[in-house]
């Protein structure tokens, strides 16, 4: 069924398709609707909406919800999404399943509350203190916010992990047709076959796709934010700190295949390659479009992990990279890392909460 | 925080209260002796025992402190969270699966200043739990700097001059809060604290119990009251009952602390509530 949604509609619909049952959440500007609808719809399938007192309390409601066995998610924007990294932190620590979603606004601090940004690219990365992997996804319109909703739920729940889904506030507030499907596969994570005492809540295998507890199965499960072994229980030794940090790598790292989702419009006869995400990629392939030189293109979708790889294939032999985002050049950090010296890196940016036009994408092309 | 010596004693617990313990080599545990956190411990444990109330049905949920690791070494489903969060991710559980019996536990700091706001909104929506606050005065864990209950002039690392904060009283914040129960008592009272688990597991909505209990190692060398026995006297000498200090004025209640129930009443829990919307909302439709 096609319908004309914003894409915050787009993103509630998708995450009560995908078995969300749980939003903890608190008001603020682009995202509210996700909140709103949220409110409306969640009673009607049976789940929980409630409006926390802040972001804080927002993230941790979820993750508690999510540690009981119901899946989970919260929305907010820049400000609310700083006051949350602790929490995201907790969740990957933990392993426990939520959905963070984020309509990017600009900022620092207030900002710009109704304008949109990509400035939070890093800050998904890099936020919550302490090392460790991150997911986050970038819808480039209306549809996607859609279609990706769906797949962090569905990552958030496979791999035990927090998922960001990074949209902004044009896209958020942004009507566009979708087409909606008949039926939406969900994944359903599955409740141990083994007994109590044989089962390890952090066990080796019981990483990918594999059985979990949740609290109220029987398991006395134990969660802490503190480096743990394998029950869960706090440890202050060095070989166990490592197979910790570890195990929260290689979920990651084992499962790059399944995470990574690249738009490719590869042209062997191009010098130059378009690097970008999400809505300055519509700016910039408008641009691809418009120019007559043969220009290659990448848009990430699976922002983190970064598709280094990918790029750094891309890029060989290129004369230019050209990367263009909403905010002072975050993801040129990125391509920089992977492309070689013999490549020039040319930055496109627009911070002023206004949208990246195509036609500030074409000058660097020229 | 210094960590318990293995006792060379052979230690009789009670084969009850080590059926609801975790009994592997997390023990010893990290309190020190002389602790107060292992009496409301024991008291919990007493409590949940009596009440029959199912290890399976049963949450112990925490923040970040001395008294929050207690979840560790309790054989039931157990979430240690961030400091100051424990509440805001219980009432995530509750909600959840408002079957569960949820119990969170957090010293003064973690419940009244960092964790201060959740405990104000969980108290006013009566999520279904029992929070039990141990007060020893002082953020512990970290070495014994000032919290929100800090008496005034009394000393801490952080105030070592004597405080001149005015502390908190968090049986009247969680009343003006609308919790449902709220009631104090003291470690030096164990009866009476095992009886109140009892009633707070009992009620239904948002439940406080408040537990002024020993920190011997820290608050109490700082305040040159070091030893266990004497800090739990010190504790006793200031308690009043709810009773005697309806007949005292102002100026004798100055440094006193008032134990009993303070408020008992029947609310409809948050889930409740939840359910009821959720049963409007479906028959409209
Ligand atoms: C966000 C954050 N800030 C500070 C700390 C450091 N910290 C750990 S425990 C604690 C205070 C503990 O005091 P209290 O809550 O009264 O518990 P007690 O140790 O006395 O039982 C602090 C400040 C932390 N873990 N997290
Ligand atoms: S509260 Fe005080 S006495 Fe108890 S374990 Fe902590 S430091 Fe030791």
């Amino acid at each position: 069924m096609r319908r004309l949604v914003s894409g915050n509609e787009a993103c509630a619909e998708a995450a009560l398709r995908a078995g969300i049952r749980f939003f903890g959440g608190y008001p603020i500007t682009p995202s509210t609707e996700i909140a709103e609808l949220m409110a409306e719809e969640l009673p009607r399938v049976g789940g929980v909406f409630i409006q926390m007192e802040d972001e804080i309390a927002s993230i941790m409601a979820i993750i508690g919800a999510s540690a009981a066995g119901v899946p989970s998610m919260t929305a907010t924007s820049g400000p609310g999404f700083s006051l949350m990294q602790e929490g995201i932190g907790y969740a990957a620590m933990t392993e426990v399943a939520v959905v963070v979603v984020n309509v990017m606004r600009g900022g620092p601090a207030t900002g710009l509350p109704t304008k949109g940004s990509q400035a939070d690219f890093q800050q998904a990365r890099w936020g919550t203190h302490g090392d460790h992997p991150v997911v986050a996804l970038t819808p480039r319109g209306v549809q996607e916010c859609f279609t990706l909703t769906l797949r962090a739920v569905e990552i958030s729940q496979r791999l035990r992990v927090p998922v960001i889904l990074l949209m902004d506030e044009f896209i958020g507030h942004m009507r566009e047709i979708v087409s909606f499907p008949e039926k939406v596969e969900v994944y359903h994570r599955q409740k141990p076959r083994v007994a109590p005492s044989e089962y390890i809540h952090y066990a080796p295998d019981n990483n990918y796709n594999a059985p979990y507890a949740s609290f109220g199965e029987g398991y006395a499960i134990h969660f802490s934010g503190l480096n743990h072994r394998s029950d869960g229980f706090p440890i202050n030794d060095a070989p166990t700190i490592r197979w910790n940090n570890e195990r929260l790598r290689a979920k990651i790292e084992d499962n790059l295949a399944y995470l990574e989702d690249n738009y490719v419009d590869d042209d062997p006869d191009a010098d130059t390659l378009i690097v970008a995400f999400g809505s300055a990629a519509r700016s910039a392939y408008e641009a691809k479009l418009l120019t007559d030189k043969p220009i290659a293109y990448i848009r990430a979708l699976t922002v983190w992990p970064f598709p280094d790889a990918t790029v750094r294939r891309l890029a060989k032999g290129r004369k230019r990279v050209v990367v263009p985002e909403m905010n002072e050049g975050q993801l040129a950090r990125e391509v920089e890392r992977c492309i070689g010296t013999d490549t020039e890196l040319v930055s496109v940016t627009r911070n002023d909460g206004s949208m990246l036009t195509p036609k500030e994408v074409l000058e660097a092309l020229r | 925080m210094t960590p318990a010596k293995a006792s060379s004693r052979k230690t009789s617990f009670s084969p009850m209260i080590h059926s609801y313990l975790r009994m592997d080599e997390r023990f010893p545990h990290v309190w020190c002796p002389g602790c107060g956190i292992g009496i409301v411990f024991g008291a919990l444990i007493h409590a949940v025992h009596e009440l029959k109330i199912p290890k399976k049905k049963l949450l112990l949920a925490s923040g970040i402190g001395c008294t929050s690791r207690m979840p560790g070494y309790l054989d039931a489903d157990t979430f240690h969270v961030l400091h100051g969060r424990a509440l805001a991710a219980a009432t995530g559980v509750k909600l959840a699966r408002p079957d569960m019996e949820v119990v969170v536990v957090g010293g003064d700091g973690d419940m009244l200043a960092i964790g201060g706001n959740h405990f104000i909104h969980t108290a006013r929506r009566n999520i279904g739990m029992t929070c039990i606050v141990l007060n020893n005065y002082n953020y512990a864990m970290t070495g014994g700097q000032q919290s929100p209950t800090t008496p005034r002039d009394m000393f801490a690392t952080t105030a070592p001059y004597g405080a001149i904060d005015d502390p908190v009283d968090a049986c009247l914040l969680a009343s003006g809060a609308g919790a449902a129960f709220v009631a104090r008592t003291t470690t030096y009272n164990f009866v009476q604290l095992k009886r109140l688990i009892k009633t707070a597991l009992s009620r239904k909505g948002f439940r406080l119990l408040e537990v002024v209990a020993q920190c011997p190692t820290i608050f109490g060398r700082l305040n040159r009251i070091p030893t266990p026995k004497d800090l739990v006297t010190w504790i006793k000498a200031h308690t009043v009952t709810l009773e005697a200090a309806k007949k005292m004025d102002a100026k004798e209640l100055e440094d006193k602390v008032v134990t009993g129930v303070f408020v008992d009443r029947e609310v409809e829990e948050y889930s409740e509530r939840y359910a009821r919307l959720v049963k409007k909302v479906r028959n409209a439709h």
